[in-house]
């Protein structure tokens, strides 16, 4: 048996729970107080590798390499979502000529 | 080791709150870039350094140079965002307390199992490569087509549109 890395030995599981939560809530009141839709989208990303640090911990705790899959899938679905949310701001810009996400309603029909 | 997790924790958490409160959009993507390279850290902590290295790569590499781009593409940095008045933040921190309180409930009953199923070199190169191409080889292939649709929607989406003329009389 290899030897155990020492941050699990000495860090609890728990610990990294509660950063990830305290991540991800950070990116969810950035999510729900900011007006400029990119970096909303920024916020997105921190809620994102929030879940990606909790489910890459529990894989170390666990030694299974299977978690760590998921986040490199996480990883390229995030990748691929940044890309067409940015275009599809982009095109909204064009439009709209801001990006502040309350004059969105401009839109409409 | 126990002080470098605390001090990583620490610093990972105030970058990502200067992300959320920083008024210049260049700020908050270099401050998400410093988020991202101190997860980065607790990755290597972790043992997990192939993910490491691909969170380096992918997201402060790739994803970061699009939110820069795009930003100074779209020219933002002269007119700074006025932030809400005080009642959307008051909600907003009701709402985030209130999902706060609601992990931290979830939290208090929960058994963590620590039990290990494999070995502690699962974050290597050599392990995730065996379980991706053994065990989750379609979900791989189904990646990379959604990354082909994802390319061919961008494409479609900025494309200009020289069929129709620029301006229809209206009826």
């Amino acid at each position: 048996m290899n030897h155990i890395p020492e941050i699990i030995r000495t860090i609890p599981l728990s610990h990294y729970v509660a950063l990830s939560s305290a991540l991800f809530l950070i990116g969810l009141l950035g999510v729900l107080i900011r007006k400029n839709i990119i970096i909303v989208f920024m916020c997105i990303e921190i809620m994102l590798n929030a879940v990606n640090l909790l489910m890459v911990a529990a894989a170390s705790y666990r030694g299974d390499s299977a978690g760590q899959v998921m986040v490199l899938f996480t990883m390229a679905v995030a990748a691929a979502e940044v890309s067409v949310g940015l275009a599809i701001i982009v095109m909204i810009y064009k439009n709209l000529k801001t990006t502040n996400i309350d004059l969105f309603d401009q839109m409409k029909g | 080791m126990d002080k470098i997790f605390y001090i990583l924790a620490a610093l990972t958490l105030i970058a990502a709150f200067m992300v959320v409160i920083s008024r210049h959009p260049i700020r908050s993507v270099l401050f998400l870039v410093a988020t991202f390279f101190l997860i980065s850290a607790q990755y290597i902590l972790l043992n997990a350094q192939f993910l490491a290295l691909v969170n380096i790569i992918v997201y402060a590499g790739a994803i970061m140079v699009l939110f820069l781009f795009v930003i100074m593409f779209l020219n933002l940095s002269r007119d700074l965002e006025r932030f809400a008045s005080w009642m959307p933040i008051a909600a907003a921190g009701i709402s985030v307390g209130g999902i706060g309180l609601l992990l931290l409930a979830s939290y208090r009953g929960a058994q963590i199992s620590t039990d290990t199923v494999g070995n502690y070199d699962s974050g290597l190169v050599e392990q995730i490569g065996e379980v991706l191409y053994r065990d989750y080889l379609f979900p791989m292939e189904v990646c990379s087509v959604l990354f082909l649709v994802a390319m061919i929607g961008i494409v479609l989406l900025n494309r200009k549109e020289r069929e129709l003329p620029a301006k229809l009389p209206l009826p």
